[in-house]
């Protein structure tokens, strides 16, 4: 039988959460939006005079190559984990009882390091001195090292290494809920491998996909450190430029301006997110 | 190769990861038209059976050959064979229109066509004004409806059907049987259907199978397995019936004694050139079995007590049992039913003719 929650114990269990939330998230959200409309004062002080200077110094064609080039190595990430990601959590979820255990907690295991640590070591693979160089030099493939670390090239690797689990995570769920017995049906009914996938597999782990997608598209456009320590001073992205409006320019103002900026695209895809989820849930429930 | 022979496996043999052969030198050879049943205990082999057929097994070794082209080495979709799974297995992203016109879409028959035959499906399977529905938002029922008309729609030369009926509650079950005879004369496409239920293949087949420990038993009619059995199992494993064992202890002319193992009872059995210590199992049906007070001319009989009455419609089970322990069953017709109670010493008694006697 279901019980109702009584009003009481309904904010005895949501209380502490929503007390943190508010705390933590919603009340200093709010203070960055009032101060995006601020005035930055001579010292790098925030003077609470209404401007909308902040927000038109964005439409500066600089700001808006940096906005979509962030977005575009958002989404770049996003499809590189998918098409690596796919096939992987396919295997994960097929896999037989002792490989599947396995192969999880390997895509874990980076959970539990660090992420600078891990982009350090991703640093010392990729560096012009590092393994990889060292090897492939050392084997003959080239005489000259490869440039692989402060361009975008690197930047992409340390997103895709850093957002990788993410995108596998909810592919798996939804993958390993797919019911092999509709791959026969489809195949049984005619279709071949590639119509196969894409009638039946693509749309029925389509909720998998919109959430990995989600999941790493957002962090990915708030991620610094990955730029900051794998693209040296030439990959400049939003969350670089925050960063240094208010710890570099001490031009808080414009570092909350663009910090609003992002999170209304966020808040953007997570809207389209729940569209699609919501249309999905109603067919793919049996 | 006969002429009519339509599905044909030859040897075949199957096995998985190493583990014991589920199919060990299968052969089996199904006419055209026919209405043919795999029937076995879970684990015997038959769903295997249909999946090699299907084509979502390849066999390790031997043949399968339909319509005269071996497909031992094809994948499902070169197969002009069509599948109703055991539990539908209908795509849930798609509604009942969708799900029906997928096998013509996949064979790219043009758009009015498809159109036209969904409608013809969904009016033969009754379904008619369901098109634009869910699977989630149908019956186990309609889902089985539907499950069947997305197989039939492209004309298989083969309908494979596993358990269909499986997840139906009984009523709709036996409903459900006597449609899926009647879909199969109309359209006289082959069936081979899958089943552990006996009753069911009993009143659905033209020809039976039936299977244990990946080798077929015995193949034949309902009625020759049901009263010629050639096997222990199979006369245990259709309908209900008293298995019971010995071995000859005395010749006569035309009968021999056998000396049952449990009992020091003594039952005859026609003799078919019988020796000395030859070993028989012996099967009587429930319902040829008759309980006495005395006995009669020509009578094979045990001596019993009766254990339990169980009143059951229109029989009266009755449970006996002999000096040793040996439990009979006795189905008595409710309009002849004998009058005795619990703990009555009685004959049960049945005409030599309705041994049916199973060489060991």
């Amino acid at each position: 039988m279901e019980k109702k929650l009584t009003f009481k114990s309904m904010l005895v269990t949501i209380l502490p959460a929503a007390l943190w939330m508010l705390g933590l998230f919603v009340l200093p959200l709010i203070l960055i939006v009032i101060v995006s409309f601020s005035t930055r004062g001579e010292v790098g002080d925030i003077v609470y005079r209404f401007t909308l200077d902040n927000y038109t110094k964005l439409l500066n064609p600089l700001y808006i190559n940096i906005f979509i080039k962030s977005v575009l190595i958002a989404l770049f990430t996003t499809a590189l984990c998918l098409v690596f990601g796919y096939p992987f959590a396919f295997i994960v979820a097929k896999a037989g009882k002792t490989l599947k255990p396995l192969l999880l907690v390997l895509i874990m295991l980076p959970f539990w390091t660090n992420s600078l640590v891990r982009t350090y070591a991703m640093i010392i693979l990729l560096r012009t001195e590092g393994i990889i160089n060292t090897v492939l030099r050392y084997i003959g493939l080239i005489d000259q090292p490869l440039e692989l670390m402060y361009n975008n090239f690197a930047v992409m690797v340390g997103m895709l290494y850093m957002m990788f689990p993410f995108m596998v995570l909810p592919l798996y769920a939804s993958i390993d809920k797919l019911d092999m017995k509709l791959l026969e049906a489809a195949d049984d009914l005619g279709a071949k491998p590639l119509n196969k996938f894409l009638r039946v597999t693509l749309p029925l782990t389509k909720g998998g996909i919109l959430s990995g997608s989600l999941l790493v598209f957002v962090p990915t456009l708030g991620l610094f450190f990955i730029t900051d320590l794998m693209g040296g001073s030439k990959v400049v992205l939003m969350s670089n430029l925050i960063k240094n409006q208010f710890l570099t320019a001490r031009d808080w103002p414009f570092g909350s301006a663009i910090s609003v900026v992002l999170v209304m695209v966020m808040i953007l895809m997570i809207a389209l997110y729940i569209k699609q989820g919501g249309k999905i849930d109603k067919k793919a429930v049996m | 190769m006969t002429e009519d022979v339509f599905v044909q496996l030859v040897n075949v043999s199957k096995s998985f990861d190493r583990e014991e052969a589920v199919l060990k030198n299968l052969n089996l050879e199904i006419r055209k038209g026919q209405f043919l049943t795999l029937l076995g205990p879970s684990g015997c082999g038959k769903t295997t059976t249909l999946r090699l057929i299907a084509g979502f097994e390849t066999p390790n070794s031997g043949d399968i050959i339909i319509d005269k082209e071996n497909v031992t080495q094809k994948s499902p979709h070169q197969r002009c064979v069509n599948t109703v799974f055991q539990n539908y297995a209908l795509f849930p992203h798609m509604n009942v229109f969708d799900n029906i016109a997928f096998g013509l879409k996949m064979k790219k028959v043009a758009k009015k066509e498809i159109e036209n035959r969904v409608f013809e499906m969904l009016k033969m399977v009754q379904l008619e004004g369901y098109e634009g529905r869910m699977p989630s938002q149908l019956s186990g029922g309609q889902m089985q409806r539907v499950a069947i008309a997305r197989a039939v729609i492209n004309n298989p030369k083969v309908l494979l059907l596993d358990e269909p009926l499986g997840a139906l509650d009984l009523k709709l079950r036996k409903q459900m049987q006597l449609e899926l005879k009647h879909l199969q004369r109309k359209l006289g496409i082959t069936f081979i259907f899958v089943t552990h239920d006996q009753e069911e293949a009993l009143t659905m087949s033209d020809s039976i199978v039936v299977m244990n420990n990946g080798v077929v038993e015995q193949i034949g009619t309902p009625e020759e397995l049901y009263e010629k059995p050639r096997t222990k199992f199979v006369a245990d494993f259709l309908g209900e019936t008293n298995i019971l064992e010995g071995e000859v202890v005395k010749i006569k002319d035309t009968e021999v004694l056998l000396n049952l193992e449990q009992e020091e009872d003594i039952i005859r059995i026609p003799n078919m050139n019988y020796g000395f210590g030859d070993r028989f199992t012996v099967s009587v049906r429930p319902e040829r079995i008759k309980i006495k007070a005395e006995l009669e001319e020509g009578d094979v009989w045990l001596q019993c007590r009766i254990k339990e009455r169980i009143y059951s419609g229109f029989v009266i089970k009755t449970i006996a049992v002999t000096k040793k322990g040996k439990e009979i069953i006795i189905n008595e017709p409710i309009e002849q039913k004998s009058n005795f109670g619990r703990n009555d010493d009685v004959f049960v008694t049945w005409k030599p003719q309705h041994s049916i006697v199973i060489k060991a």
